[in-house]
């Protein structure tokens, strides 16, 4: 495509039918204490 | 739904529902104001003046290739997956405050410079033991299970956190787990026994400094004045100096104090800890420290500059990590922990010195959010109904924000704090973390053309 480059085409999709394991780290044990980023925890099947 | 935005000379665009992100150019930019919800002779008529026709159709037919690959545009049926809608929450992780009480007395301390507002008290061993137990025995199937050893200061009762870490490990066979331990500090007790004990125990250690020695200095003063930044930065290198590949955090809190908290981080970075993290202090209104909505274009451009002095590193042996820019966008958390956010209440709970439960450490202290004890395992199971469903979807705000299945609702105990309600999110910080998520997704869109 000549205008468009994709970066990622995510990973919403891919666990979608099972919603996934549950498995991942408690977002606020990680470092911050104060916020909630989800989005930056690891997923423990990789 | 679509999240488009600029920044650093790129235009991205992220795809809400499946995660995907492209960098576009800007006439893709501009059509997107308009298509699919448009046709392309109605994009063509309004953007005739500044592109041609024939590259605004083949914009669109690129866009239109992506919509059948759902990765624009893609559908959402998340609210109404039966996986989700079925979940049974089970306890998996824990924040052990081992100490209620504290050797510095931080100025913007939620905890009440560590005692949270009750007497100062340490946890015994046999509640500590207990509070694991718990977690083993409560937890259904999730093998891993994560402790947090967290304060006030925790090392004032190292002890008996050796005691009951020793213990959790002792269980694991049993009951078929694996605890994860994490121990929060300020760094004042280390010696070189706790550092080695702690990088052969810890799965993680969060190390607290502010950055700059003037900024540390200010808001974390020793008990009766005087410098922690000169006691702990050593003691910090040399227990990262050992630690190998575990993961630690150097961590800070910046305050309206020091809006200029890029250079902070950059000075963690200068003194050679390669994973940080920064946080914005949450703090009552009206204090000459509490950060305001007029903070806020202050703050995106520290983000900014943050991002552009890691990019600079980015590939040199001066790189650095931080905490929320570490967004991985092939594949996070799981997509029912994106909806469901912190887990607060119901996969995550704080037990205190004397064994009572609260949804997390920030709502330790307030009576009304006591939700059991450890002691007699009771359990408020109604609260923490409540807490369960306090996902994205019954949030309003949260439901038509293009973060959410990044941020998954933000922090229950900011939203209480400030609002009254935790389905009622915290205005400043959901501005701070979508400019976090966007300056994330920009760094990665950048690294991949810089390594193309």
């Amino acid at each position: 495509m000549k205008h468009i480059k994709t970066v990622t085409k995510g990973s919403f999709n891919r666990v979608a039918s099972t919603m996934g394991c549950g498995e991942c780290q408690t977002s606020c044990q990680s470092a911050c204490k104060t916020s909630c980023t989800v989005g930056n925890q690891a997923c423990e099947n990789k | 739904m679509i999240h488009k935005f600029k920044q650093g000379g790129l235009h991205v665009v992220l795809d809400i529902s499946s995660g995907a992100v492209h960098i576009i150019d800007e006439m893709v930019y501009d059509i997107l104001d308009y298509y699919p919800d448009v046709n392309i002779d109605q994009v063509v008529e309004k953007l005739k003046n500044k592109y041609t026709e024939e590259d605004l159709r083949e914009a669109c037919d690129d866009i239109d290739s992506l919509i059948n690959e759902k990765l624009l545009f893609s559908p959402d049926n998340y609210e109404n997956n039966v996986q989700f809608k079925n979940r049974k929450p089970v306890v998996k992780s824990m924040c052990l405050h081992v100490a209620h009480d504290c050797n510095l007395r931080c100025g913007y301390c939620f905890a009440s410079q560590g005692d949270y507002q009750g007497s100062r008290s340490l946890m015994s061993a046999e509640t500590g033991k207990k509070s694991l137990l718990y977690l083993a025995k409560n937890s259904g199937n999730r093998r891993n299970l994560e402790v947090d050893f967290f304060g006030g200061e925790p090392l004032m009762n190292f002890d008996v956190v050796k005691e009951i870490a020793e213990y959790g490990k002792s269980i694991e066979k049993l009951y078929n787990k694996n605890f994860r331990y994490t121990i929060t500090t300020n760094g004042m007790l280390l010696d070189d026994d706790i550092i080695d004990y702690l990088n052969e125990n810890m799965d993680n250690v969060v190390m607290s400094l502010d950055g700059r020695k003037t900024v540390n200095d200010k808001m974390r003063p020793i008990v009766g004045g005087g410098s922690s930044y000169d006691v702990i930065v050593p003691k910090f290198k040399k227990l990262v100096d050992k630690r190998g590949d575990k993961d630690y955090f150097i961590r800070g809190t910046f305050t309206k104090l020091n809006l200029d908290f890029a250079k902070d981080v950059k000075h963690f970075a200068d003194l050679g800890f390669k994973s940080t993290s920064m946080e914005p202090v949450v703090s009552e209104p009206g204090l000459p420290y509490t950060i305001e909505e007029s903070d806020l274009e202050t703050i995106y451009a520290q983000y900014d500059e943050l991002a552009e002095e890691m990019l600079s590193r980015h590939g040199t042996d001066e790189d650095f990590g931080f905490f929320h820019y570490n967004v991985d966008l092939e594949q996070g958390p799981c997509i029912i922990k994106r909806l469901t956010g912190c887990g607060a209440g119901s996969e995550y709970i704080a037990v205190t010195p004397e064994g009572d439960i609260y949804p997390c450490h920030q709502f330790v202290g307030n009576d009304e959010k006591k939700m059991g004890s450890i002691l007699d395992e009771s359990w408020d199971s109604e609260m923490s109904l409540v807490f369960k469903n306090a996902h994205i979807f019954n949030k309003p705000k949260c439901r038509d924000c293009w973060a959410k299945y990044y941020c998954s609702g933000g922090c229950h105990a900011n939203a209480y704090n400030f609002n009254g309600d935790i389905n009622i999110p915290y205005e400043i910080g959901c501005d701070l973390e979508k400019k976090r998520l966007e300056t994330s997704i920009y760094m990665q869109a950048k690294i991949m053309l810089m390594e193309e």
